[in-house]
């Protein structure tokens, strides 16, 4: 609370962000936890909460004759453009959100002050939801080829790994270490995947600390170890997912990669995936682009082309179905590494497990998967959301990398997910949120030192508790397209771009209706109709009204955009002078300020649900943080 | 017909060759025998399970052959942008297969085209060449509204070649105004009725640009039958589809645009939709952009972007919603126009009433839409679609000005997927069907050469054959909800999709989306079928309660 400078301010108008001249007036507050905007307009009750911890930036522009404007860019991609009339407010508001989104300490994130009217046993409950032994035991672990290690209790050989590893089962506690003092961070190949059909397996690590020419006796009968543990095959792949000039330059620092000639039987490859920092320029220039308030298409695309952040999809993508179909049909073990074997590799593992099992494409999949290859095997996230004040150079959006290459899947495989778009946007929103426990911290051992699971909300059953809204109606387990191995094609011309996402506040670019919520609304019917089906006597009474007809789903909704480019700015029938009505200069420049008043001219259209980016809907998202009302 | 015949005869170098491998997308690999007849190239094999190919020569819209040794590759290029390969071993065999589809898909009378010599194989329930007559259309029109009237005044095509013989003008003008008002209009195409809003009686009208020329000629005729169209007291809006510079030039060719001071009652607004020959290069580079193998997404975009296609569906998609916008939002009355009034004219108006009129998205009021705006209002479709993407020739007149209006609806179809009666295959079918059909609903230019060519009498309409209940399951959206409702769409960017299933159609498998399709289908049907039994046995119960006054509860 010491940091809020100003808790309310009036008169604050809140822009759209596509046409500025739609604008709504209220009240702003500064509550500990949220920005909430109140319109003050006159039987309208709309509201806007923005979670501090969502904030991005905060950006304080110059002052207007209207007033001061404060920018506010969220980590979910919502942007805020008020103005407030008074200097001296914006300029409280400004250091107050400044300090306020940027917490200096763990104890100061949301997850700790989260407090939903759950009893403590239930919460308990909550972290039990998930299982990753039961995973490994889905898988056929532990079996004659692989064994859950001991070696890195209490976190001794790497500090960033989990303290349950899978490794082969003839790899010893010497070698295992001996190995992992050859690599970076300790980070020992270990198993992220067993194909129990095949044998094949997917293990992950850090690059090894080869130089130029340095060996590691432990190293290399680790990688033996692996290959052994795939009877069928006398070969493996070692799958480095850098590009090779980064690798290579790796080696003067005393890191690098395998050299074949040490390792039997390995073949080596690049995948050439860019960094952590290439990805957090690109996204940025890709979200420039998503911000330009009225883009041509060629400004659209060309702005596309220049962030590359379609091309990084695509390497992604690329690197997972190489690995995916090494094992599905070549029967063949891989090894995937990058630097640390946190960013990279979390992302690549997991496009591979998405494409061969079908479980991490049902809804609890997804999460264990997540769960696994991301929160247990140590991706920083802490570090690349920012949830705290750091260094900037950390930050990047590598998790959103891996739920775009999902999204990308499901596009292309309309029935192989359990999972809908949804889902994937309300993990987004909640990687970054800091309101549930599971994102914390950059690996297990912190999060233990946090007491997460003691202190906070488990992320995961609450979206299992909200499953419908995240179930898609065109899956069935039993269709063919949700078996086995997804041979997803890679043409450039196969990936969209991702406006569900990036553009997530830009209700009016959306479709206005949606199949799948008439879909699932026809499916709620259709349960109910069995239903009564079967106990003949409900028959006489009537529809139950619970849910609405599927018909009333479809929010009609809309009002004209912007299509003017600043023809009409008045009603024809208002006189004007013939000369002022056809000047050249007017009748063909597109210019935002001069917009019409006719989108103001509602005349009788059912919903104005479309007239702002920031319409009541976006306190109805399923995965904004409702539940922090009662927790506020 | 015999001569006909025998000139076919002529073209036929080599009317059959055994042992040619046909290579397809998404089909096993075919051996069989390749024969040509007139009108198509057909190869059937002796296996069993494997389907013929028969392809229409109007469909090819160029072919390739090259030799390794004596074993010829052909490569047919069609006008659906789909790519067969024929191997055909034997070099003398090869050339004159090669020279014979090249002949006899580039034939230039009309009289010969396939639709004079097909019989239809099905029962025609209704003849789609009377389904949409204008006298009808005008009875429509008539009962919301008196103050227009049919005209017979272009009954022999004479003022206007390019106009049917039946247009809708205001009431108060008369056949003599409209025959001066004809002299100011490029190609005589004098302002028409087009669209009259029924929820507030505001009209859109087309025409051809006024011939003002450079030294400001004016017709007081047509300022008369403009300015009959307002409301005492209001203005309306003239939306020409050309940059205010090309619309500028066109007065040394003649041509012109409405000048204010002529004007006073109307404000003019410049869109810049391109012109049918940069279409024509915007396709090419589209279709060459999809079947790039280079596997580089800087490639990919920067083509795409390069192409301008989508930079053209969002021009046309602009300019009919401001012209919707004009008319709903602004209760203004709208004159549409560009250059010659038959293509981005009609991209413009037909699209507008597609946003504002609930009747045009539904199957019957789409074709009588296509049949009103496009082949009555004179889109000249055998000019453009005589090419596709695959042209060697240097274009003349072709355009893919339909196809980017039908590109144009689909995009509103994505983004109000519940709101048309009719799905995406039934715009891919009028895609095809305008290059290359059976039918005969396409054939010539305008209703004159329709005509004259005894279309009706001749040939089968592609109504006949959509009309059926078969074809109609087929092309129905299971989703339809009837929405009386205008629908704006969006024109952003991220908004707007390549249309996958025209451009990407053969170049990526479509079955895991036809798959989706099907179990949409299959939900939603089955909650039909639930829905009956449910009120059959409602209404067995309702019996039963009448008959048996025991059952009924105290």
């Amino acid at each position: 609370m010491e940091h809020i400078r100003l808790p309310k301010v009036e008169n604050v108008k809140l822009l759209d962000r596509i046409s500025h001249r739609r604008r709504r007036v209220g009240t702003l507050y500064l509550t500990a936890t949220h920005t909430i905007f109140v319109e003050s307009e006159a039987g309208v009750r709309n509201e806007t909460w923005v979670l501090h911890s969502l904030v991005c930036s905060v950006d304080k522009l110059a002052a207007t004759p209207s007033g001061c404007p404060l920018l506010i860019h969220c980590k979910n991609f919502q942007v805020l453009h008020f103005i407030i009339s008074k200097e001296q407010e914006c300029h409280d508001i400004h250091l107050s959100l400044q300090r306020l989104s940027q917490p200096e300490s763990y104890d100061e994130l949301y997850c700790f002050a989260y407090k939903p009217n759950v009893d403590e046993k239930e919460r308990r409950q909550e972290w039990d939801f998930l299982d990753l032994k039961a995973d490994y035991s889905r898988m056929g672990l532990p079996n004659s080829l692989w064994k859950l290690s001991p070696v890195n209790q209490h976190y001794k050989v790497s500090d960033t790994y989990p303290a349950d590893l899978f490794v082969p089962e003839s790899a010893t506690p010497p070698v295992i270490v001996g190995s992992s003092k050859f690599r970076s961070r300790g980070r020992f190949p270990a198993l992220s995947y067993y194909c129990k059909d095949n044998h094949a397996a997917i293990c992950r690590s850090s690059q090894p600390l080869s130089g130029f020419s340095a060996r590691c006796l432990e190293d290399e009968q680790m990688l033996e170890a692996i290959l052994r543990s795939n009877p069928r095959s006398d070969f493996m792949y070692v799958v480095d997912t850098r590009p090779k000039l980064n690798a290579i330059a790796n080696r003067a620092a005393g890191k690098g990669y395998e050299n074949e000639d040490n390792y039997s039987n390995i073949k080596f490859q690049f995948v050439g995936i860019e960094n952590i920092h290439v990805m957090r320029n690109s996204q940025q220039k890709m979200l420039e682009v998503c911000e330009l308030r009225s883009p041509s298409m060629s400004d659209f695309l060309e702005g596309l082309e220049s962030s590359g952040w379609m091309k990084h999809i695509k390497a992604v993508l690329d690197a997972g179905i190489f690995i995916a179909k090494a094992v599905a049909e070549e029967g063949t073990s891989v090894l995937v590494h990058c630097s640390d074997g946190w960013d990279r590799t979390s992302q690549v593992c997991s496009v591979a497990c998405v494409l061969l099992d079908p479980y991490y494409r049902t809804l609890r999949g997804f999460m264990v998967l997540i769960e696994k290859d991301w929160v247990s095997f140590g991706h920083r996230f802490s570090h690349r959301c920012k949830h705290l004040v750091g260094d900037p150079k950390e930050v990047s959006p590598i998790i959103d990398q891996l739920l775009e290459c999902v999204w990308q899947l499901m596009e292309q495989f309309p029935c192989a997910f359990e999972f809908n778009e949804r889902f994937l946007i309300a993990i987004h929103n909640h990687v970054y949120s800091c309101q549930f426990g599971n994102f914390i911290g950059n690996n297990q051992r912190e999060r233990i030192e946090l007491r997460v699971h003691e202190r906070t909300h488990s992320l995961w059953s609450y979206l299992w508790a909200n499953r419908t809204d995240y179930t898609n109606p065109l899956y069935r387990p039993n269709h063919s397209q949700t078996q086995g191995l997804l041979r997803a094609s890679t043409s450039p011309y196969s990936f969209k771009f991702w406006k569900g996402l990036y553009n997530r506040f830009d209700h009016g670019m959306h479709p206005r209706q949606s199949v799948e919520d008439y879909l699932r609304a026809i499916q709620e019917e259709t349960q109910q109709l069995e239903e009564q089906l079967t106990s003949h006597t409900q028959v006489g009474q009537g529809y139950p009204s619970k849910f609405p007809r599927p018909s009333q789903i479809l929010h009609l909704a809309n009002t004209p955009q912007d299509y003017t480019g600043g023809f009409i700015t008045g009603s024809p029938c208002q006189p004007k002078g013939p000369d002022s009505i056809l000047l050249p200069k007017s009748t063909n420049q597109i210019s935002d300020a001069s917009f019409s008043n006719g989108s103001d001219q509602e005349s009788g259209i059912a919903d104005l649900s479309c007239r702002s980016p920031l319409s009541e809907d976006s306190t109805r998202d399923p995965d904004s943080d409702e539940a922090a009302y009662s927790a506020a | 017909m015999s001569a006909e015949i025998m000139e076919f005869a002529e073209l036929i170098k080599t009317p059959r060759v055994d042992g040619v491998v046909l290579h397809r997308p998404f089909m096993p690999t075919v051996e069989g025998t390749l024969c040509l007849t007139g009108h198509h190239l057909i190869l059937s094999s002796r296996q069993d399970n494997t389907e013929e190919l028969w392809l229409l020569h109007s469909n090819i819209d160029s072919i390739e052959k090259r030799f390794v040794g004596s074993l010829g590759h052909i490569t047919v290029k069609c006008k659906d942008l789909r790519m067969i390969q024929l191997e055909i071993t034997g070099m003398e065999e090869c050339l004159n297969i090669a020279s014979s589809i090249e002949a006899l898909s580039t034939l230039d009378s009309v009289s010969l085209m396939y639709p004079f010599f097909y019989r239809p194989m099905f029962e025609v329930i209704e003849d789609g060449w009377n389904s949409f007559l204008p006298q009808n259309a005008f009875k429509d029109l008539e009962s919301m509204t008196d103050e227009w009237r049919l005209s017979e005044v272009n009954k022999d095509f004479s003022l206007c070649p390019s106009y049917p013989p039946l247009v809708a003008v205001p009431k108060d003008v008369d056949d003599e105004t409209l025959k001066k008002v004809a002299t100011f209009r490029h190609g005589g195409r004098f302002p028409v009725l087009s669209y009259y809003h029924k929820k507030n009686g505001m009209v859109m009208m087309r025409a051809g640009q006024p011939l003002t020329g450079t030294n400001g000629r004016r017709c007081k005729e047509d300022e008369k039958l403009i300015n009959a169209t307002l409301r005492p007291g209001k203005r309306g809006y003239i939306i020409d589809t050309r940059a205010i510079n090309v619309a500028q030039q066109a007065k040394a060719r003649g041509g012109g645009f409405e000048l204010e001071a002529n004007y006073p009652q109307w404000r003019r607004i410049h869109k810049a939709i391109e012109r049918y020959n940069v279409l024509q290069e915007s396709l090419i580079k589209l279709v060459e952009a999809c079947n790039d193998q280079s596997h580089s997404m800087d490639r990919w975009l920067s083509k795409l972007e390069a192409s301008n296609w989508q930079t053209n569906v969002k021009e046309i998609l602009t300019t009919a919603c401001l012209a919707a916008q004009c008319i709903d939002r602004e209760g203004a009355s709208v004159l549409v126009h560009g250059t010659e009034g038959t293509d981005s004219t009609l991209q413009v108006t037909s699209l507008a009433q597609i946003i504002l009129d609930p009747g045009c998205r539904t199957i019957k009021g789409f074709q009588s839409l296509v049949e009103r705006e496009w082949l009555q209002a004179g889109h000249p479709f055998q000019q453009r679609c005589a090419q596709s993407a695959f042209s060697n020739s240097k274009p003349r007149y072709e355009a893919p000005v339909f196809l980017l209006f039908l590109d144009c609806v689909w995009q509103i179809l994505r983004q109000f997927p519940c709101s048309f009666e009719f799905n995406e295959s039934f715009l891919v079918l009028l895609f095809e069907h305008a290059y290359a059909s059976q039918f005969g609903t396409f054939l010539g230019n305008s209703a004159a050469e329709r005509a004259r060519l005894c279309l009706p009498e001749k040939t089968v309409s592609l109504w006949s054959w959509v009309n059926r209940p078969q074809e109609l399951e087929r092309l129905t959206n299971p989703l339809y909800e009837p929405n009386s409702l205008v629908i704006w769409p969006s024109v952003a960017p991220q908004s707007l999709l390549l249309w996958e299933g025209v451009f990407l159609r053969w170049n990526r498998s479509s079955k895991c989306l036809d798959e989706a399709y099907e179990e949409m289908v299959h939900i939603i049907e089955y909650n039909k079928e639930l829905q009956t039994k449910v009120n059959s046995l409602r209404r067995q119960l309702a019996q039963l309660e009448t008959e048996d006054p025991l059952l009924h509860t105290p």
